[in-house]
C-alpha cells in the first residue's frame, strides 16, 4: 500500500488557516476512448475546445435554472467556506464551496457578463484557458456533490450543481472521469456498477439463501427475476459482494420472509446506483434509471423498493418520477419508490416484525446520516422523516445507542469522504482528508460513550469507511447498515407475517 | 440634465433588473432540487423563503459574524430609504415623519454593519482570499453612500429645501437644479452619484441576489416529487 498522510485528529474539528495549491496535484485519471463514445462524449480532448465549453456552459445556463441563479447572485459573504469536509481536511483553497465555484464563475462572467468582458481584473474573470481547465478537472473532481454548503448559504447556493455542470461541460469537450465513465459503461453493457453477470449474481443468492438458512433454520429467499412478485428490489451492486454491505442485503431478505412479502431482485435492474448523477448528465440518468421502471413493468411488480444507497436514493426518491414516471402502473397506496427504511419501519409499526434487542447488546451504536439521504431526500410523511425513520429502526433492533455532535449529524452531517464520484484510488489523499471532520466527531462518542458501530444507510460511504477508518486506526468492523442491526435482531418464525 | 440623468437611471435599472428576472423565470428547473429536510407544501415554502428573506436564518446557521453585519446592514437600510422617502413626497404621511428618527439611528447602523462586513473581509483569511476588488467595491461604495449621508445629517447640511425641491422636481422639470452654495451641497452630488452608480451597476453584479434568491430552486421547490410528478421541459421521454 502507498504511503499516505492521515490527518492527525483533534479533540474537536477545527477549521484551518488557508493554505493554496495543497491539492492542486491531485488529478482524476482522464477517460479513455472505451468508456467516452458510448456515452456519446467525444473520444478525446476536441481541438477546438475552448470554444466548444463556452458554447456548452451558454447552452446549460438556458436549461438549468439552478446554474444560472447561482453563477449570478453569490456574494461571497464566505459563509459556506468552512463547511466542506474537503476544505477542512486539505486547508486548499479552492476546496472552499465560494472558491470552487468560483472556478467556474469566473469564466462565466468573462464570457456571459457585460462586467467581466469589460473589467475583467475588477471581478476576476479569466479565460477559458488551459490552467483554468487543468483547475476545473482538480477541483470539480474534488467535490462530492453533498450540498453541505447549500445548508449554509443565506441564497441556498448548491455547489453539487455547479460540479455537476462543470462536469458535463468537460464531458463534452472529451474531457472525462475514467472512474465514472467506465462505471457507466459497465451499467449499460451488464446491468450493474460492478459489472456483476448474471449467473455470478445468481451464484451469489443462492449462497446467501444457505448461508442464512445454516445460521437460522429458516428458508429466507432471494429470488432473482422472479415474474409476478409483489415488490422490486434494488439494492446497491455492492450489497451483493462486499462487506459490510452483504449483511444489509440479508436484512432486507429477513424482513420481506418475516412479512410474507413476495419480492424479487432483476438481474438487468439489479442496480440502485446512478452515477449519471456524478457527471450531471441528464441523459444519462434518465437512461440508467429507466431499466429500473422497465424492469418494474416486465416483471409485473406493484411497488419498488430501494435499498440502503445514498445517491441512488435521491435519484430514485427526487428524480425518477421525472425521469421515467408516471409510475401509474405500480400499486396507488404505496409511495414510488419506497426506501427500504420505510419499508421496514411500516412493517414494524403494523407489528409484523419482532426484534431481540439483545442480539445487538454487543454494539453501542451511533448513526451517520449520508449526505444524498439527509439533505436531497425524505422519507415519510413529514420533512425529517429521513432522520427519524432510520434511528427509529436502529432503536428498535438495539439497546445502546447515542448521537454525535449534532453539528455533524442530520442536515449537517459531513460527507463521508467518498461520494459523488471520487470513490477511486487515484484520489485517496482526498478520501482519506475529506474523511477528518467525521472521524473527528466518531472519535468523540467511541472515547465518552464506548461506541463500537457506526450505522449508515450507503454503500458508497460504507465502502469508503471501511477502507478509511483503519487508516485512522479504527476498526473497519465499526461501520454497517441499519439493515445490519435488523438482520441481528429480526425474530425468524416468531409471528406470521402480515398479508 | 438632472432630468435626463434621473430617467436614464431608473430605465437602465429597470430595463436590467427586469431583464435578469426574466431570465431567471423562464430557465427551467428541470428537476426537484429542494435542500431538505424542506416544506411539502407550497404554503411551506412561502414561509421558508420569507424566513430566510426577513431573518436571513440560514445564514445565522452558517456565520454569526457575518450574519450580525448583513442584519445589521440590510435592516437598517429598510428604515433609511423609508425615512428618504420625506424627499420626494409632499406632504408626507404622518407614518414616515413618525419614523425619522429612527431613519436616523439606522443610518449609523448601517455603516457599523458595512464596517463589520469590511472587517470581516480584511481579517479572516478565507473571505480575504476570495474578495475580489469588486467585492470591496461594493462596500467602499456602500459606506460611502451612508457616510455622505451621516456627514449631512450630523454635521454638514446641505440646502435640503433646494434639494427636496430638485427631487421633486426632476421627474416632470427640465428645469430643476441642484444646489452649489455650500460645503453641503457638494457632499450632497457626491451622495447623490454614488447613489445614481450603485443603481446603474445594480442589475450587473452580485447585488441581484436581491431577486434571485425568489428563483434559488434548493429554497423555492416543495419536497413532494413523489407526490406530484415534476416536468422537465426539455427532457425526450
Amino acid at each position: 500500500m502507498a504511503d499516505y498522510s492521515v490527518p492527525e485528529i483533534q479533540e474537536d474539528i477545527q477549521t484551518p488557516s488557508l493554505a493554496v495549491g495543497t491539492m492542486e496535484h491531485l488529478k482524476p485519471y482522464p477517460a479513455i476512448e472505451k468508456h467516452m463514445v458510448p456515452l456519446g462524449f467525444p473520444d478525446k480532448r476536441v481541438d477546438n475546445w475552448q470554444e466548444k465549453g463556452i458554447e456548452k456552459l451558454g447552452e446549460m445556463l438556458k436549461k438549468y435554472r439552478s446554474l444560472q441563479v447561482y453563477l449570478d447572485i453569490c456574494v461571497k459573504c464566505g459563509a459556506c467556506a468552512d463547511k466542506c469536509h474537503y476544505y477542512l481536511g486539505t486547508k486548499d483553497a479552492n476546496n472552499m464551496p465560494v472558491q470552487r465555484a468560483e472556478l467556474m464563475r469566473s469564466v462565466y462572467r468573462r464570457y456571459f457578463t457585460p462586467a467581466g468582458k469589460l473589467f475583467p481584473g475588477v471581478v476576476r474573470a479569466v479565460d477559458f484557458d488551459e490552467e483554468a481547465l487543468s483547475k476545473w478537472v482538480t477541483y470539480f473532481h474534488q467535490c462530492s456533490q453533498c450540498r453541505r454548503c447549500s445548508v449554509f448559504c443565506p441564497y441556498g447556493i448548491d455547489t453539487a450543481e455547479i460540479t455537476m455542470a462543470a462536469r458535463e461541460i468537460m464531458d463534452a469537450i472529451g474531457v472525462g472521469h475514467k472512474y465514472s465513465t467506465e462505471i457507466i459503461c459497465k451499467v449499460h453493457d451488464v446491468g450493474n456498477n460492478l459489472g456483476i453477470p448474471k449467473p455470478a449474481l445468481k451464484g451469489t443468492l443462492e449462497f446467501l439463501e444457505g448461508d442464512i438458512l445454516e445460521n437460522t433454520g429458516h428458508e429466507v429467499r432471494l429470488p432473482l427475476d422472479e415474474e409476478g412478485a409483489d415488490v422490486l428490489l434494488v439494492a446497491p451492486s455492492a450489497d451483493f459482494f462486499s462487506e459490510p454491505h452483504i449483511q444489509s442485503l440479508m436484512g432486507y431478505a429477513k424482513v420481506f420472509h418475516q412479512a410474507g412479502i413476495r419480492y424479487t431482485i432483476s438481474s438487468i435492474g439489479a442496480e440502485a446506483a446512478n452515477f449519471g448523477m456524478f457527471i450531471g448528465s441528464f441523459a444519462q440518468k434518465q437512461k440508467i434509471a429507466k431499466r429500473i421502471a422497465d424492469q418494474a413493468r416486465a416483471l409485473k411488480v406493484k411497488r419498488i423498493v430501494v435499498g440502503e444507497c445514498g445517491h441512488a436514493w435521491r435519484v430514485a426518491y427526487s428524480f425518477w418520477n421525472t425521469l421515467n414516471g408516471p409510475f401509474d402502473f405500480l400499486d396507488p397506496r404505496y409511495p414510488v419508490p419506497q426506501h427500504i427504511c420505510e419499508f421496514t419501519y411500516d412493517l414494524l409499526q403494523r407489528g409484523a416484525l419482532t426484534m431481540d434487542k439483545e442480539a445487538n447488546d454487543q454494539y453501542v451504536v451511533t448513526m451517520h446520516d449520508s449526505c444524498n439521504v439527509a439533505r436531497a431526500s425524505r422519507m415519510g410523511e413529514k420533512p425529517g422523516g429521513q432522520f427519524e425513520i432510520p434511528r427509529a429502526l436502529i432503536r428498535a433492533a438495539c439497546n445502546h445507542y447515542v448521537e454525535m455532535d449534532p453539528e455533524t449529524t442530520h442536515e449537517k452531517t459531513f460527507c463521508c469522504g467518498g461520494g459523488g464520484g471520487v470513490l477511486t484510488d487515484e484520489l485517496m489523499d482526498l478520501r482519506i482528508a475529506g474523511a477528518m471532520p467525521r472521524v473527528t466527531a466518531l472519535k468523540q462518542v467511541m472515547k465518552k460513550d464506548k461506541v463500537n458501530f457506526m450505522a449508515l444507510i450507503c454503500a458508497i460511504c460504507k465502502a469508503q469507511f471501511t477502507k478509511i477508518l483503519p487508516m485512522y486506526h479504527i476498526p473497519m468492523e465499526t461501520v454497517g447498515g441499519v439493515h445490519q442491526l435488523v438482520s441481528n435482531a429480526i425474530q425468524l418464525g416468531a409471528k406470521k407475517g402480515i398479508v | 440634465m438632472l432630468t435626463v440623468l434621473a430617467y436614464l437611471v431608473v430605465g437602465i435599472f429597470l430595463v436590467g433588473f427586469a431583464h435578469r428576472i426574466w431570465l431567471y423565470a423562464s430557465c427551467p428547473a428541470p428537476l426537484k432540487i429542494p435542500t431538505t429536510p424542506a416544506p411539502v407544501t407550497t404554503s411551506g415554502v412561502v414561509w421558508r423563503l420569507f424566513t430566510e428573506v426577513a431573518f436571513f436564518n440560514s445564514l445565522f446557521k452558517g456565520d454569526k459574524w457575518a450574519w450580525a453585519g448583513s442584519y445589521a446592514f440590510h435592516g437598517a437600510l429598510v428604515l433609511v430609504l423609508l425615512r428618504h422617502l420625506r424627499y420626494f413626497v409632499e406632504p408626507l404621511p404622518a407614518f414616515f415623519a413618525h419614523i425619522q428618527i429612527a431613519g436616523i439611528v439606522a443610518g449609523l447602523v448601517m455603516v457599523g454593519g458595512l464596517g463589520l462586513l469590511l472587517l470581516r473581509r480584511v481579517l479572516i483569511d478565507r473571505v480575504r482570499y476570495i474578495s475580489s476588488p469588486a467585492d470591496y467595491l461594493w462596500l467602499l461604495l456602500l459606506l460611502g453612500i451612508g457616510g455622505s449621508g451621516l456627514l449631512m445629517q450630523f454635521c454638514i447640511r446641505p440646502d435640503i429645501v433646494h434639494i427636496k425641491a430638485a427631487m421633486m422636481g426632476m421627474w416632470s422639470s427640465t428645469e430643476a437644479t441642484l444646489p452649489t452654495l455650500m460645503v453641503g451641497d457638494f457632499i450632497f452630488i457626491a451622495h447623490l452619484l454614488m447613489v445614481a452608480a450603485l443603481i446603474v451597476l445594480f442589475p450587473f453584479s452580485k447585488l441581484m441576489h436581491l431577486g434571485g434568491i425568489f428563483f434559488s430552486p434548493t429554497r423555492n421547490q416543495v419536497d413532494n416529487p413523489r407526490e406530484k410528478r415534476h416536468v422537465n421541459p426539455w427532457a425526450s421521454n
